[in-house]
C-alpha cells in the first residue's frame, strides 16, 4: 500500500514539476551560452499535461478505424507487448542455452563470450533491415515469415545478452563446497545443473530477466520504427510525430502507451520473482 | 545421456536453421520473384517497394490496385511500405521487390556503387521540395538565404537546396545549416528561418497549425516559398525503378514492366480525375494521415505530375541531365558530391514507358492531362 502511494506520489510530483516549470520557466528556455539546457515552455515544446490526457479521449485514426485514441494506443500497446514477449522468450531461451554451454565447456566460454559482447555493439538500425530481408526469403511449406517475426528476432537480439551474462555468473555461483559435495556423491553434471546450479542462479537471473524485458520492449519499439511494422507503438509514435507541429499534445499519447508496455513487462518480472521467492536467498534487492 | 542427445539435436537444429538462412539469403533474386511461373490466365505476382508508409504520395499505385487496373493487366500487385531504415533500391536489388519507388538523386549514388537498376518511368515530373519561411524574413529566392538559419533533413534531401544556393552564389559558409526534424516545429519555434518542406506534406503541416498570435491557422499569405522548380535546380523525384539485369535477360519481366507502368499511370490518371476518392483509397489502405491532409497531399502530388509535358512517366532528357549535372557538381558540407562520374546508359530508359503510353493512348486514356486543374483543399487544424 505504501509503495503504491509512493509510486502515485512520484507521478504527481512529475506532473507538478512539469506544470510549474511550464508556468514559471522562461518561454525561450534556459540557455547557457548558445546551449539550451532546459526546454522552452511554449505549448509547442511542452504541452499541458491535461491536454495530453484529454487527447487520449478524443477520436483518432482514419477511415474505417476511427476510435478514441486511448483505445488505438491500447491496441497498439497490446500488439507491441505481444511481439516483445515473443522476443523476450526467444532471448531468454537463447541466453540460457548459451550460459549453460559456457558453464559446461570452458573453451566455449572463451570462444563465445567475446562474440556475445561484440554482438551488442552492432547498431540496431544496421541489423533491422537485414533481418527483415533474410526473413522474407524464408519459406518452409506453409510457413511464411512475417514482418512481426523480424521485429521479435531483433527484440530477442537485445534481450539474450543480459540473460547469458547473468545466468553464466549465476550458474558459476554455487560454493565450491556444494559442488564438491555433489561430486563426491557421484551426481552427474545435468542433475547438478538442475538441482544446484539453476536454483543458485536465481538471484543473478532475476535482474538479468528484468533487463532483458526492458531491452525486448525497447528493441521492439525501435525495430518497429526501423522496418515500419504496422500495428505497434513504434510506428504510431512516428505517425503521430509527423503531425507534431499541428497538435503537439497528441504526440504524447503513443509515448504513454510505450510507458504502459514497459510497466506491464516490469510487473510480469516482479510476478516471476514472487513465484521464485524461495530461491532468492542472498539477493540484493534491485 | 538422453539429455545430451537432446542438446546435440538442438544445436544441430540451430545450425541447420542458420545454414538455411544463409542459403536463402545468398540465393539472390531468382526464387521469390520469378514471374515466369504464372501461366496465362493466372495473375503474375508483382511486388512494389515504396519509400515510406502508405500516403497519397503513392496514391496512383493504391488507386490502381483498388480500381483493378493491375488486375486488368494480369498483375497481382503487393505494395510494401517503406520505413526509416529501408532503402527501396536495396530491397529491389536484393530481389525482394520487382519494382521500387525512389528519388533519382538518391538512386544515382547507389548506381555508382554498383546497383544495377533502371529508371523505367519518371512519374513525378516536378520537384516537391521547397524552402519555406515566414514573410517577415524576406526570403524569396536562394540568394536571400545568406546569413540565415537554414534547415535541411539531409540524407539526400539537401541537394536541390545546395545547388540553388550554389547558383545564387551563396556558399555553405554564408548560412548556418541546421539538421531539421521531419516536422515543422523548428520553423514554428523560430529555430529555423527557412525550413525544408515538401509541398505535399510539411508545408501543409504549417498551414494546419494555429498561429498563437492570431488564434487562427497560419495562412499561405504569411509564408514565403522558394520553389526549386522556379530556381532551376529541381531534381527528379518519385520514379519507378526496375532491376536492369532482369530487364535485359528476362523477357517476361520486361513485359511485366510495361504492364505495371501502364496500370500505374492509369491509377495516377484516376487520382487526377478523382482526388477525393483517391485520398479515401489511400486512407483505407491504412494511412494514418488526417482527412484534409491526405486530400491536400493528393492534390499537391497531382500538381507534380500533371500536366505532363511528354506523357506521364517519360523521362525528359533535359530534366535528367539537370539532375545528373547537379548530382555531379554540387558539393555538400563535407565536400562530397552524389556521384563523381556520369551514370551508365542503363540508368534510365523510355523504352517501356513509351510502349505503355502507346497502349494507353489507344485506349483513350489522357496521359498528358493538358487541361488539368488542381482542386482547392481547405486544411483543418492538425490535418484531420
Amino acid at each position: 500500500m505504501r509503495k503504491v502511494l509512493l509510486g502515485a506520489g512520484g507521478i504527481v510530483l512529475l506532473v507538478v514539476v512539469w506544470e510549474l516549470y511550464k508556468a514559471l520557466g522562461p518561454a525561450t528556455g534556459v540557455m547557457i551560452g548558445d546551449l539550451t539546457v532546459l526546454p522552452r515552455t511554449t505549448d509547442l515544446a511542452m504541452p499541458h499535461v491535461w491536454d495530453m490526457v484529454a487527447r487520449l479521449f478524443e477520436e483518432g485514426g482514419t477511415g474505417r478505424n476511427r476510435a478514441p485514441i486511448w483505445l488505438l494506443v491500447g491496441q497498439a500497446a497490446v500488439f507491441t507487448l505481444g511481439v516483445a514477449a515473443v522476443g523476450w522468450v526467444v532471448g531468454v531461451v537463447v541466453g540460457l542455452a548459451l550460459a549453460v554451454l559456457m558453464q559446461r565447456f570452458r573453451t566455449a566460454e572463451s570462444a563465445v563470450l567475446p562474440w556475445i559482447i561484440l554482438s551488442q555493439t552492432v547498431p540496431l538500425i544496421a541489423i533491422a533491415p537485414l533481418v527483415r530481408r533474410w526473413g522474407s526469403q524464408i519459406e518452409l511449406g506453409d510457413f511464411t515469415w512475417e514482418n512481426w517475426m523480424s521485429v521479435a528476432v531483433i527484440a530477442s537480439y537485445l534481450a539474450f545478452f543480459p540473460v547469458s551474462i547473468g545466468a553464466l555468473r549465476g550458474l558459476n555461483s554455487p560454493d565450491a563446497i556444494h559442488v564438491e559435495l555433489f561430486r563426491s556423491y557421484g551426481v552427474g553434471w545435468w542433475r547438478t545443473l538442475f538441482t544446484l546450479r539453476f536454483p543458485a542462479s536465481v538471484p543473478y537471473l532475476l535482474p538479468a530477466l528484468r533487463l532483458a524485458a526492458a531491452n525486448a520492449v525497447i528493441g521492439t519499439v525501435v525495430a518497429e520504427v526501423s522496418i515500419g511494422l504496422r500495428g505497434g507503438i513504434g510506428r504510431m509514435i512516428i505517425e503521430f510525430a509527423q503531425q507534431a507541429s499541428g497538435d503537439p499534445a497528441r504526440t504524447w499519447a503513443p509515448i504513454f502507451g510505450a510507458i504502459a508496455v514497459g510497466l506491464v513487462a516490469a510487473g510480469f518480472i516482479a510476478l516471476l520473482g514472487v513465484l521464485l521467492r524461495r530461491y532468492r536467498r542472498g539477493e540484493v534487492p534491485a | 545421456m538422453k539429455h545430451s542427445t537432446r542438446l546435440i539435436t538442438g544445436v544441430g537444429a540451430l545450425a541447420v536453421t542458420a545454414l538455411a538462412l544463409a542459403g536463402c539469403s545468398s540465393g539472390g533474386s531468382g526464387d521469390t520473384t520469378s514471374t515466369d511461373s504464372a501461366d496465362s490466365g493466372e495473375l503474375t505476382p508483382v511486388t512494389l517497394q515504396l519509400q515510406w508508409y502508405a500516403q497519397a504520395q503513392f496514391a496512383g499505385y493504391y488507386a490502381a490496385i483498388d480500381q483493378g487496373f493491375y488486375e486488368d493487366e494480369g498483375l497481382d500487385v503487393t505494395i510494401l511500405e517503406g520505413a526509416a531504415d529501408i532503402v527501396p533500391i536495396d530491397v529491389l536489388t536484393g530481389g525482394d521487390a520487382d519494382f521500387a519507388i525512389s528519388w533519382v538523386p538518391k538512386v544515382l549514388g547507389s548506381i555508382e556503387q554498383g546497383a544495377a537498376v533502371t529508371d523505367i518511368a519518371q512519374i513525378f515530373e516536378r520537384s516537391g521540395t521547397t524552402q519555406v519561411s515566414f514573410k517577415d524574413q524576406n526570403i524569396t529566392t536562394a540568394a536571400d538565404l545568406a546569413g540565415k538559419t537554414v534547415g535541411s533533413w539531409g540524407y539526400g534531401n539537401e541537394w536541390e537546396l545546395f545547388a540553388g544556393m550554389n547558383k545564387a552564389g551563396v556558399t555553405l559558409d554564408d548560412i548556418s545549416l541546421v539538421q531539421q526534424a521531419f516536422d515543422m516545429t523548428g520553423l514554428l519555434s523560430g529555430d529555423i528561418q527557412a525550413a525544408q518542406a515538401m509541398t505535399y506534406n510539411e508545408y501543409a503541416q504549417v498551414l494546419e497549425t494555429v498561429n498563437p498570435a492570431t488564434g487562427e491557422l497560419y495562412t499561405e499569405d504569411e509564408l514565403n516559398v522558394i520553389d526549386w522548380n522556379d530556381e532551376g535546380t529541381a531534381m527528379l523525384q518519385d520514379a519507378i525503378w526496375a532491376d536492369s539485369d532482369r530487364l535485359a535477360d528476362d523477357a517476361d519481366y520486361a513485359d511485366t514492366a510495361v504492364k505495371f507502368i501502364k496500370a500505374s499511370i492509369k491509377g495516377w490518371a484516376y487520382a487526377r480525375d478523382n482526388p477525393e476518392e483517391a485520398a479515401t483509397i489511400v486512407t483505407d489502405a491504412g494511412s494514418q494521415l488526417g482527412e484534409s491532409h491526405q486530400l491536400w497531399m493528393t492534390n499537391e502530388v497531382n500538381k507534380l505530375i500533371w500536366p505532363s509535358t511528354s506523357g506521364v512517366g517519360t523521362i525528359n532528357q533535359d530534366q535528367w541531365d539537370q539532375t545528373v549535372e547537379i548530382a555531379m557538381d554540387t558539393p555538400n558540407e563535407t565536400g562530397a558530391t552524389v556521384i563523381t562520374e556520369e551514370p551508365p546508359a542503363s540508368a534510365f530508359t523510355n523504352e517501356y514507358v513509351e510502349k505503355a503510353l502507346a497502349e494507353l493512348e489507344e485506349e483513350g486514356v489522357d496521359v498528358k492531362g493538358a487541361d488539368f486543374a488542381p482542386i482547392t483543399v481547405e486544411l483543418k487544424e492538425g490535418g484531420v
